[in-house]
């Protein structure tokens, strides 16, 4: 069937074009259309039966008018995909934007992914040092964990997930990460930023990059993340990298989803996005993992605006329900100057409970942070209540507490941006930081730590 | 027309063919590779099926054959201790055929035909037999007799019996009409398994879990949902009732969830004890594993394959637990298609239907005397979860309308790691009325009023915590600030529960029951004392009662609580004599 060119295109709305009296067109199949200007486009079969074929076209639809011709190519979409990957940068359909010469392909893998059989999946328990103290000691990162940050607007998040990017590791270990970085619907400037980030510490070398920006067609987004999946999986699965995927911003995805769920007419969920959506996004949060006696892992990291910073937007909520946790950054701590503006309280890491403890991190791992989160939780809602009834009215307790609230925000969450820190010297902070807190107070940790590790003890 | 027909559109996992025979839930193989699925719509000439597999790269005009059956579920010896896809493949066959990821176009058989198991019957030559009735005994595992029952539809006398080693494919009885049984037989998934009749339920289902045992308990047979926004613990909360229920046989289904917590509780299983029996709890397990990024139409299918596997084993007499997380993705598989279909859209896109489809889902729980007239039940438990924790939304309304007992989840309590995060306020059961008497003459005779008196407690803490808010708690007069030091002790010692600690995960009903007294002693104790003069802050820092709250996680603590009261409301008696 391929090579033959169709000129039966009877409608286009938005991205779609609608086109009838074809051969039989497989679903899913890769077009290509070719307008009358000699522009040659690029789409997928959304829809197909023997009067209508739906055609999802990527690089948007102006231009194309009815004398347009359509080949279909007998083929489903495929990365070609190779090491020489790394160190290349992309465009958001998979073209050399560099500059350099196409990849020459070791192999051809579908884009869609197919599902890890969970049988065959090995469970996460490496525990990833970030250097963020925050991130280490509250909501570790696990290989093969998916961790979405929660942002907004105006919010330093891209300069965590590069501080990420470039600090994380094993402990104890000088393995690095090859880093598959996706951008979506990001500004150019945005994109300069991460890359000439990434080219300062040389971390270049060492990822692959797929960018489309606020420019590029907006249907384009929605293959873009698959295919640095597609990338990040063949090299973690076929040739044992530890790969990190970095995608931003998954809101603009969503926006794309919803575009094109309305061009056809779908019945929209809630507020306009289509129903399938959180069938749709695992599919990309799920390609993160580890698999039974291969080497290689995908550790995730997508960025998300949240509109309007509300939590309970479809994108953060769906995204929620399929990641292993969120890191929320919190505008009001950003506002009082503090980098990262982590707010832990609301941020969550499901795998941390596998990764931590005597053999991976330290054996106070646990209890200390809890009792960080307990202090610093209790701190916090003492401040609403100091606002109404003045600090006078607290007992001694809640004095000491509140007082720790503000030094935990000033000399624990804040760091400069290049400070890496490791577990141990965080753990020591906390303890430092804790001590000020009179010990009676401090229920949540255990006594043989506090034997051991408090300053006074150790003294 | 004949059982073949020809593709004529594709959407998705929707594909509509023509010129075939076809009723509705008629199961169809798809294309060149066959692929499974199920019509869900006749149209004129046309037949709409949803297929359980991936349908890239299959074109129009490709054939579809009409197996004229109804999705079905193998049942039979070889059932327990498996891990099954949505549509009852096993996972590890599944991994044998196509490798770590799920591919397309494999059949694989529920268990092995070939294995051999030691049947035993039960009924002789010329004994007559009717549907249900139990003919033979296969030791399955170490706790559990799979019994070999006549399908239901069959009846008549026994001809001739096998006894001894035979598969599950080999004939082991003949009725006088001809009728051959295996120890396998095929029910359809969407069509209930008939009983005689339903009972009211009147034994708890005892989870290990305090607040659900003592605050909101479930009745064997009855049926449950938790909802919860994200984080809030559904998923634990389910596993902890998977591990500790004193169910007889436990079905898991993970529907549309994350692909490595199936992972971690295929890990952790194996490994975990059945407090109640003290064999490996993947003894009496069935899971059912369709993450999120597995086909759409499978995960609709997996509540119905799991319920129907509960159901079988119910008719042998068993008290079965089904664990289904989450419905809400079930919800949304039933969305999804109908949308590729077309539909009018009810409430938020989904289906008119959905409520109708939930309620006949939950129906299907129930204490029941079976066929054979023995008594057996199932018991679903349903994680939901709500966008953005709102309950108002259908997939929640729908189910609270069914479900006699709510367990709502609090992002709040979760965000204070106050765990189990259900909400003591807003959470209730509608069986206390039922399951009292087994309380009053199992555990103590005066389970409900403690019960009330724990409630009420917690019930004035939250209306003395809105003044809190405003002036503080010196504020309050002595006795409320001991109310609250009372509920702040039902809180941490009682409520609070650790799913990860060895001892705190699963807490005997009696230990509740004492801990629960151990809570009023204390405030009967705090009372007269403070009637005569001690100080609440005395009162409430006697090391006795330090002792007795962290004993909760040391073992045999049931032996040594009595003392442990006993010397604090001594020690709290003294703070008089020192003022």
């Amino acid at each position: 069937m391929t090579g033959k060119e169709y000129r039966t295109i009877t409608d286009v709305k938005g991205p779609l074009v609608f086109l009838n009296k074809t051969e039989p067109v497989a679903f899913g199949e890769i077009v290509t259309l070719r307008l009358s200007n000699g522009t040659i486009k690029n789409g997928q079969v959304l829809d197909t039966s023997d009067d209508l074929v739906i055609v999802q076209v990527f690089e948007g639809t102006s231009k194309i008018d009815r004398e347009s011709g359509v080949t279909f190519m007998g083929d489903v979409f495929k990365l070609p995909v190779s090491t020489d990957l790394v160190g290349r940068i992309l465009d958001g359909a998979g073209r050399p934007r560099d500059g350099g010469p196409e990849i020459v392909a070791e192999e051809k893998a579908d884009i869609i992914g197919a599902a890890i059989n969970p049988y065959s999946r090995q469970s996460p328990n490496d525990f990833i040092q970030t250097g963020v103290s925050a991130i280490d000691l509250c909501t570790s990162l696990v290989r093969g964990q998916k961790l979405p940050i929660f942002s907004a607007s105006g919010l330093p998040h891209n300069d965590i997930a590069l501080q990420i990017a470039r600090q994380a590791k094993l402990k104890d270990s000088d393995e690095e990460f090859v880093v598959v970085f996706c951008a979506m619907g990001i500004t150019a400037e945005e994109y300069n930023f991460f890359r000439s980030d990434l080219e300062r510490t040389g971390a270049l070398e060492n990822a692959v990059l797929f960018v489309n920006l606020a420019d590029d067609p907006a249907v384009e987004r929605i293959i873009t993340p698959r295919l640095a999946l597609t990338a990040a999986e063949y090299l973690a699965f076929e040739k044992d990298y530890h790969v990190l995927v970095i995608y931003t911003d998954m809101t603009n995805y969503c926006d794309a989803l919803r575009q094109i769920g309305a061009a056809r007419e779908e019945v929209p969920g809630r507020r306009g996005y289509p129903g399938y959506m959180y069938t749709d996004l695992a599919m990309l949060y799920e390609r993160a993992g580890i698999i039974k006696n291969k080497k290689g892992s995908i550790t995730q990291f997508p960025i998300l605006t949240m509109p309007g910073d509300d939590i309970t937007h479809p994108i953060p909520d769906l995204s929620g329900y399929i990641t292993e946790g969120q890191i929320v950054i919190s505008r009001e701590l950003h506002q009082q100057g503090i980098y990262p503006p982590i707010n832990v309280l609301p941020s969550l890491s499901r795998l941390m409970g596998s990764c931590i403890g005597e053999k991976t991190t330290r054996e106070d791992h646990k209890s200390v942070s809890d009792q960080m989160y307990a202090a610093y939780a209790q701190g916090r809602e003492l401040r609403g209540l100091v606002a109404i009834v003045g600090e006078d009215a607290l007992n001694e307790r809640d004095k000491q507490l509140l007082d720790f609230s503000g030094v935990f925000e000033d000399k624990f969450l804040r760091q400069t941006r290049d400070e890496d820190r490791s577990i141990e010297e965080t753990l020591d902070l906390c303890w430092n930081l804790m001590s000020a807190i009179d010990t009676k107070y401090l229920v949540r940790l255990d006594q043989k730590w506090i034997d051991k590790y408090h300053p006074e003890n150790k003294a | 027309m004949s059982n073949e027909g020809v593709i004529y559109r594709i959407s998705g996992p929707v594909v509509t063919a023509t010129g075939m025979k076809a009723a509705m839930y008629d199961v169809v193989r798809v294309g060149e590779e066959g692929l499974m699925g199920e019509v869900i719509e006749l149209h004129g000439d046309k037949s709409v099926i949803q297929v359980y597999e991936d349908t890239s790269g299959i074109r129009p005009g490709e054939p579809v054959l009409n197996t004229q059956e109804t999705l079905s579920v193998s049942l039979g010896p070889g059932l327990l201790t498996q891990i099954y896809d949505g549509i009852q493949r096993p996972l590890p066959t599944l991994e044998e055929e196509m490798g770590v990821f799920i591919t397309r176009g494999v059949d694989a058989d529920a268990f092995d035909l070939e294995k051999i198991w030691t049947f035993e019957p039960q009924v002789a030559v010329g004994d007559s037999v009717v549907g249900g009735q139990v003919i033979g005994h296969v030791q399955e595992t170490e706790t559990i007799v799979h019994k070999i029952m006549v399908p239901p539809t069959a009846s008549g006398v026994v001809k001739s019996i096998e006894s001894g080693d035979f598969n599950v494919t080999q004939t082991v009885c003949v009725l006088e009409n001809g009728t051959e049984m295996q120890m396998m037989q095929k029910w359809p998934v969407r069509t209930p398994r008939p009983f005689q009749q339903k009972y009211a339920p009147e034994t708890p289902l005892i989870t290990g879990m305090r607040i659900l045992d003592f605050l909101f308990p479930l009745a064997k047979g009855g049926a449950a949902g938790i909802p919860g926004p994200f984080g809030s613990g559904k998923t634990v909360t389910q596993q902890s009732l998977a591990k500790y229920s004193d169910a007889q046989l436990v079905v898991y289904i993970g529907c549309g969830e994350r692909g490595n917590e199936m992972t971690e509780v295929l890990d952790e299983f194996p490994h975990l004890i059945d407090p109640n029996t003290g064999k490996p709890l993947m003894e009496r397990t069935v899971m059912i594993a369709n993450t999120s990024n597995m086909p759409v139409a499978a995960r609709e299918a997996s509540v119905y394959t799991g319920i129907t596997i509960a159901e079988y084993f119910r008719d042998m007499g068993y008290d079965v637990a089904l664990m289904a997380d989450s419905t809400s993705r079930w919800a949304e598989a039933m969305r999804e298609i109908s949308s590729r279909l077309e539909e009018m859209p009810g409430e938020e896109g989904y289906p008119a239907y959905l409520s109708s489809r939930i309620a006949e889902f939950y129906e299907r729980a129930g204490r029941v005397e079976t066929l054979n007239g023995d008594d057996g039940s199932v018991t679903v438990i349903g994680a939901v979860s709500p966008p953005g924790g709102d309950i108002s939304e259908p997939v929640s309304q729908g189910t609270l309308r069914i479900v006699k007992v709510f367990w709502g989840l609090d992002a709040g309590l979760a965000r204070q790691r106050h765990f189990p995060a259900i909400n003591w306020l807003n959470s209730y059961s509608l069986y206390p009325q039922s399951l009292d008497q087994w309380f009053r003459d199992n555990i103590a005779q005066d389970f409900p009023e403690i019960r009330t008196q724990i409630s009420g407690l917690l019930q004035i803490e939250s209306e003395l915590q809105e003044i809190v808010q405003l002036v503080g708690s010196d504020a309050l007069p002595v006795d409320q600030q001991l109310t609250l030091e009372v509920a702040r002790m039902i809180r941490e010692f009682f409520l609070q529960q650790n799913g990860f600690h060895d001892v705190d995960a699963y807490c005997d009903i009696h230990l509740q029951y004492q801990m629960a007294k151990a809570i009023l002693s204390f405030q009967d104790a705090a009372k007269s004392a403070m009637a005569g003069g001690a100080l609440l802050n005395d009162v409430v820092n006697v090391p006795a009662r330090s002792d007795l709250m962290r004993g909760r996680f040391e073992k045999g603590y049931i032996d040594v609580i009595d003392g442990m009261v006993k010397k604090m409301t001594d020690e709290i008696a003294d703070t008089v004599e020192e003022n």
